[in-house]
């Protein structure tokens, strides 16, 4: 979903589960909640708040 | 002295506190004062765009408009009047097209190619247009009337507005005008207990694949292949697909950037104020404060709600075909209230599921329903105007 991002909930070595709210995307000027689709530890974050980001663009890695 | 009694006598008559509680309206068989009546409607419409936010661009000028034409003896509305003027306009339907341009170079049809199938979904929410014009015609609405109540169940201000100038019935303008911002604005309200009505928890959890990227190629194709199609097949609906795919031109062909960026700002914004005071100005208090009126705002809930059921149930035809992969709700977001629909889905679904991103989804079926309502004012217009 191409959008803006809001808000990076996480940290890098942040550890988290399988559900947690871990960015906001701003997409058709409302506020989506993004979660982690595994549990493991925030590896890498690869996008700042007021990013552009389109569909397939990679965001957080967790490992 | 007795000259000056009669000077201020003679100014007091030409004032509006003369007129302001003149019993010149009877509502349900009771009379009323319908300047002063209609002045507390336009505060209430104000409250209701200010303080709770109700389309607040569109309701502001409108219940503005009411306001001032309101005030007895401005003349606002007679031969030489400033309403009287931006209301030729109006009556000449170049305000809904003009916002439809401006539409279409704001309206990104991205989802809506990426996933085609999508625009029977925007076909099938016009369901309720349907309902509520044979609804509105048994309720003792002539048919040009009905039809033009019939066309809120789109969820489409601008287009209802075309169909009650282009049919001529300007006497129901007003209500027509409020009832369809009003419920566009109550859309997340509306919708949300008839999707879960007819969709299982199941159901709203389903998620949907991706969609594919979609080509600049197909994007400047469409608008154009668009028009001609629909032009074509139905004539009558080329001023609005006409003038909602030009816009969409403008967006996508990558050379008229600053046309798109006037169309979508600028023009829609004047546009916008214009049509807002139009319609205003023509919420006197024998227009408004009628019988009909009422029933207008109850049929246009009824639209609403069948475009809504309609969308679903479709959708789930869809599931069905399409073994699981389509998740029904995104038929709600037919009717062409963009992108408030799809925002609904988008919430209705992520409470069930909070991995399932449905928004881009739903916004296929929404720009269609955009189309979708343009089309059926097309079909209603032709049917009736028909000799």
């Amino acid at each position: 979903m191409p959008g803006k991002v809001l808000d990076v909930k996480v940290a890098v070595g942040a550890a988290v589960k399988a559900g947690d709210l871990v960015l906001m995307l701003e997409a058709m000027k409302m506020e989506n909640e993004i979660f982690a689709t595994s549990s493991g530890t925030v590896k890498e974050v690869r996008v700042r708040s007021g990013d552009a980001v389109n569909t397939g663009d990679v965001m957080i890695v967790i490992g | 002295m007795e000259m000056y009694l009669k000077s201020l006598g003679d100014l007091a008559a030409t004032s509006g506190f003369s007129q302001l509680f003149l019993i010149n309206v009877k509502l349900f068989g009771v009379p009323l004062p319908g300047y002063f009546v209609m002045i507390l409607v336009s505060f209430v419409l104000l409250y209701l765009a200010i303080a709770k936010g109700f389309e607040p661009l569109l309701l502001v000028p409108i219940a503005f408009g009411a306001l001032m034409s309101n005030v007895p003896l401005s003349g606002l509305n007679d031969p030489g009047g400033f309403f009287h003027y931006i209301y030729m306009l109006c009556q000449a339907e170049i305000y809904p097209l003009i916002i439809f341009l401006g539409i279409g170079a704001l309206t990104d049809f991205g989802p809506l190619l990426a996933n085609p199938i999508t625009f029977l979904l925007g076909a099938a929410a016009q369901f309720g247009v349907f309902v509520s014009f044979m609804g509105a015609n048994l309720w003792g609405f002539s048919l040009k009337e009905a039809a033009s109540i019939g066309i809120i169940g789109g969820a489409d201000g601008p287009t209802s507005i075309y169909l009650t100038m282009k049919l001529g019935q300007e006497q129901i303008l007003p209500a027509i005008a409020v009832a369809a911002y009003s419920y566009m604005s109550l859309v997340p309200l509306i919708q949300p207990p008839f999707i879960k009505m007819f969709t299982t928890k199941a159901d709203r959890a389903i998620k949907m694949a991706q969609l594919r990227p979609v080509s600049k190629k197909e994007r400047i194709l469409f608008p154009i292949i668009c028009t001609l199609v629909a032009g074509m097949v139905l004539p009558a609906c080329t001023p609005l697909i006409g003038l909602l795919m030009f816009g969409n031109l403008l967006r996508e062909c990558g050379c008229t950037d600053r046309l798109s960026e006037t169309a979508q700002n600028a023009l829609l914004n004047i546009t916008t104020i214009f049509l807002g005071l139009s319609v205003g100005s023509t919420m006197g208090a024998e227009r408004f404060l009628a019988e009909g009126t009422v029933k207008i705002i109850i049929l246009g809930l009824i639209a609403f709600i069948f475009s809504t059921v309609g969308g679903v149930l479709f959708g789930q035809l869809m599931k069905i075909v399409s073994h699981g992969k389509i998740n029904p709700m995104i038929g709600s977001a037919g009717v062409s209230a963009v992108p408030m629909a799809a925002r609904v889905v988008q919430r209705v679904s992520q409470a069930e599921n909070p991995g399932s991103y449905l928004l881009m989804h739903a916004m296929g079926p929404n720009v269609a329903g955009v189309i979708g309502t343009a089309v059926a004012a097309g079909v209603l217009l032709t049917l009736l105007t028909m000799n």
